[in-house]
């Protein structure tokens, strides 16, 4: 086919499918917060809250835009359109899977990959600050400019820890493009581990997802939107569709984040265990869910628990029948598998990052500072270090 | 293809940069820098260079310039006020035949020498990371070195120059 | 419209961003406008090294590119701490107000 017609697709599809995700992660936050406070969570739009997410578009969507009176129109207006458009870009270097075939079209499951994947993917949030810096600067409002400005310093300065923890399995992958990162993270040591880079880089990867945090402004660095401390921070003055841009641009940077944490150290798309043992997997665990649903919609807790419930598990035995179903069909088995295994580890670690904001208080504006240069940048720089050594002494 | 994305880029770059020249708040004209160093990053990837246009997203726009603003933000600089006398046309005439008259002698001159081949993107293989690296590590040793001596001073003097009186 | 782009164009660019930024470094009064119109020179000077790295078919240009913009970060740097001490002895950010030695 075409190569023009097929990126156009295959974008398509990716926008189409990232900004569902994004919608229904909020969903799935706002549960998972709400069950770790012992509360419900959204449950009255549609079963269990899932038209939840609907409900908050159109409300965003339909609520009046109030621009403040003194303020740079031009800026005021283009900063939730720089944040949102920059997060939305790194997804498309980003790769889900192997290279599929589709009836007569073979192609990698990735919009496009160049060789300096990472760099770029460094280079967009580096770009991205501006977003945050413009908004809190042109609302023409103190709490604004210091939580913009706060925000911005903060996500400079963790970038360095960010870029330096991302070295290290630059190193042992001798590549910058994440296709080849991901094949060179396949195999397994004697036989059942698989070679994934968390394993000799497990001080990288905590560096990185504790950067990661506090690029992306998740508790517990989120002091510069703090609600108690500076009324919002920077995004005070946006309202209606400008905040869902700022909302959307937030998750979508923690979508990119821990994408690019599977990708670089988790090993993408790749099962943890040898390929035949593996594939039976995620029948297990949509079956598992399955029954759990079906379970508790014998003994409902409320009323309407008696029919969701069940429907819950007959959608979970379906996908499992699909994945059993696709372990016949050899061009379906990749791409679901890959998908599987790929959007079940991003997965993980969005939920820690739900998990995290549930749980920790959020550190001071000098404490957070402090951390990333005191504490955080000598840690990845050592970690850079010692993986260099180690590689020069180890390679022929 | 490569001749329109060439003219699309250079055009952005040659608006952000009279642009940077002519606007009166400094915030815009830090925008406009900007918008010059990616269509500058864009063409850098046309000629191969791709290490140095990632190298230019991260270095330039996303960090130089965030400094710049930042500066710009805490000063609080407004708009510049209406300057010595000189007309608005005057102003913007001088400066755009400023640039057009340096265009206009650097075509003299590229007419007059012999022609080259033209840039075709994907001609020049050698721009990776990796051969970047190799000749940094070889043969630019030394100036590589001193140039993180270079840094470490600027950051001394930064910091030293910037600290609170106690 | 040819189908590649001869070299020198990208010179012509490289020399019309040179020119504006030499407009922009006598003609502004804002002393932060001065120093970004010095940066606009720099990048210009990069594409040109860019473009002949492309014209030699070496790598060599690149990496002088990526040592004008490690020594324009240094500058940048130690500029700013510049103006942010004159700002805070002048209260001004104008140049022609920075004109006696004696404070």
């Amino acid at each position: 086919m075409n190569f023009l017609i097929l990126s156009l697709i295959k974008a398509a599809v990716v926008a189409f499918v990232l900004l569902t995700a994004l919608a229904y992660l909020q969903w799935i936050e706002r549960k998972v917060i709400g069950h770790i406070q012992l509360r419900v969570g959204p449950y009255r739009v549609g079963p269990h809250g899932l038209l939840q997410p609907l409900a908050d578009v159109v409300k965003l969507i339909t609520k009046e835009g109030v621009m403040p009176s003194n303020v740079n129109r031009f800026f005021y207006l283009l900063a939730p359109f720089i944040a949102v458009v920059l997060a939305l870009i790194s997804i498309a270097v980003i790769p889900f899977g192997p290279q599929i075939t589709v009836g007569p079209v073979t192609t990698w499951m990735q919009l496009t990959d160049v060789n300096i994947g990472i760099l770029l993917v460094l280079g967009i949030s580096s770009v991205g600050v501006y977003g945050v810096a413009l908004g809190g600067w042109a609302s023409n409002n103190k709490y604004s400019l210091l939580g913009g400005l706060r925000s911005s310093a903060q996500m400079i300065s963790y970038e360095l820890p960010l870029a330096l923890a991302v070295a290290a399995p630059l190193l042992l992958a001798n590549t910058l493009s994440f296709r080849a990162m991901v094949a060179q993270q396949s195999g397994y040591w004697l036989g059942f581990i698989p070679r994934w880079n968390v394993f000799p880089e497990i001080l990288g990867f905590s560096v990185f997802l504790i950067a990661g945090f506090a690029e992306t402004n998740r508790v517990p660095f989120d002091l510069p939107e703090a609600e108690n401390e500076l009324v919002a921070g920077f995004h005070t003055e946006y309202s209606s569709m400008s905040f869902a841009a700022f909302f959307m641009a937030e998750y979508a940077n923690m979508v990119t984040v821990t994408a690019v944490a599977t990708l670089l150290f988790l090993g993408g798309w790749q099962p943890p265990f040898p390929e035949p043992y593996s594939d039976f997997i995620p029948i297990l665990v949509f079956a598992f869910g399955g029954l759990i649903a079906l379970f508790h919609g014998l003994q409902p807790a409320r009323r309407k628990d008696k029919y969701t419930f069940p429907a819950v598990a007959v959608v979970f035995f379906g996908i499992a029948a699909l994945f059993g179903l696709s372990l016949f069909v050899p061009m379906l088995k990749a791409a679901l598998m890959a998908l599987f295994w790929f959007c079940g580890k991003v997965g993980l670690l969005l939920f820690l990052f739900i998990w995290v904001r549930g749980t920790l208080p959020r550190f001071r504006y000098d404490q957070l500072m402090r951390f990333a240069w005191i504490v955080l940048f000598p840690l990845a720089m050592v970690n850079l270090l010692v993986t260099g050594l180690v590689v020069a002494l180890t390679s022929k | 293809m490569t001749a329109l994305i060439f003219f699309i880029f250079a055009g952005i770059a040659v608006l952000c940069g009279v642009s940077l020249v002519v606007q009166t708040h400094p915030i815009a004209s830090a925008l406009s820098l900007i918008g010059v160093m990616g269509s500058l990053a864009l063409l850098y990837l046309q000629l191969g260079g791709e290490f140095i246009a990632a190298a230019q997203l991260i270095v330039y726009a996303g960090a130089i310039m965030v400094l710049f603003v930042f500066v710009i933000m805490l000063l609080n600089a407004g708009a510049e006020g209406v300057s010595r006398q000189v007309s608005a046309m005057a102003r913007y005439a001088g400066i755009l035949l400023l640039a057009s008259f340096l265009g206009l002698i650097s075509f003299i001159i590229q007419a007059a020498l012999p022609k080259t081949e033209g840039v075709v993107f994907g001609a020049f293989q050698g721009g990776t990371a990796e051969a970047i690296g190799r000749k940094l590590f070889t043969v630019y040793l030394l100036p590589f070195e001193v140039t993180s001596v270079l840094i470490l001073i600027a950051i001394l003097g930064a910091i030293v120059l910037a600290r609170k009186e106690v | 419209m040819p189908a590649s782009v001869p070299l020198s164009w990208y010179l012509i660019l490289s020399a019309v961003l040179f020119g504006l930024g030499v407009a922009g470094f006598i003609y502004r009064r804002n002393i932060i406008t001065v120093f970004m119109s010095i940066e606009l020179m720099l990048n210009a000077v990069n594409l040109s090294f860019v473009t002949f790295s492309y014209g030699l078919k070496q790598v060599d240009g690149h990496i002088f590119s990526f040592f004008v913009m490690v020594v324009a970060a240094a500058e940048a740097a130690v500029g700013l701490a510049i103006i942010l001490t004159v700002f805070k002895n002048r209260q001004t950010l104008m140049i022609d107000d920075v004109s006696s030695m004696k404070y």
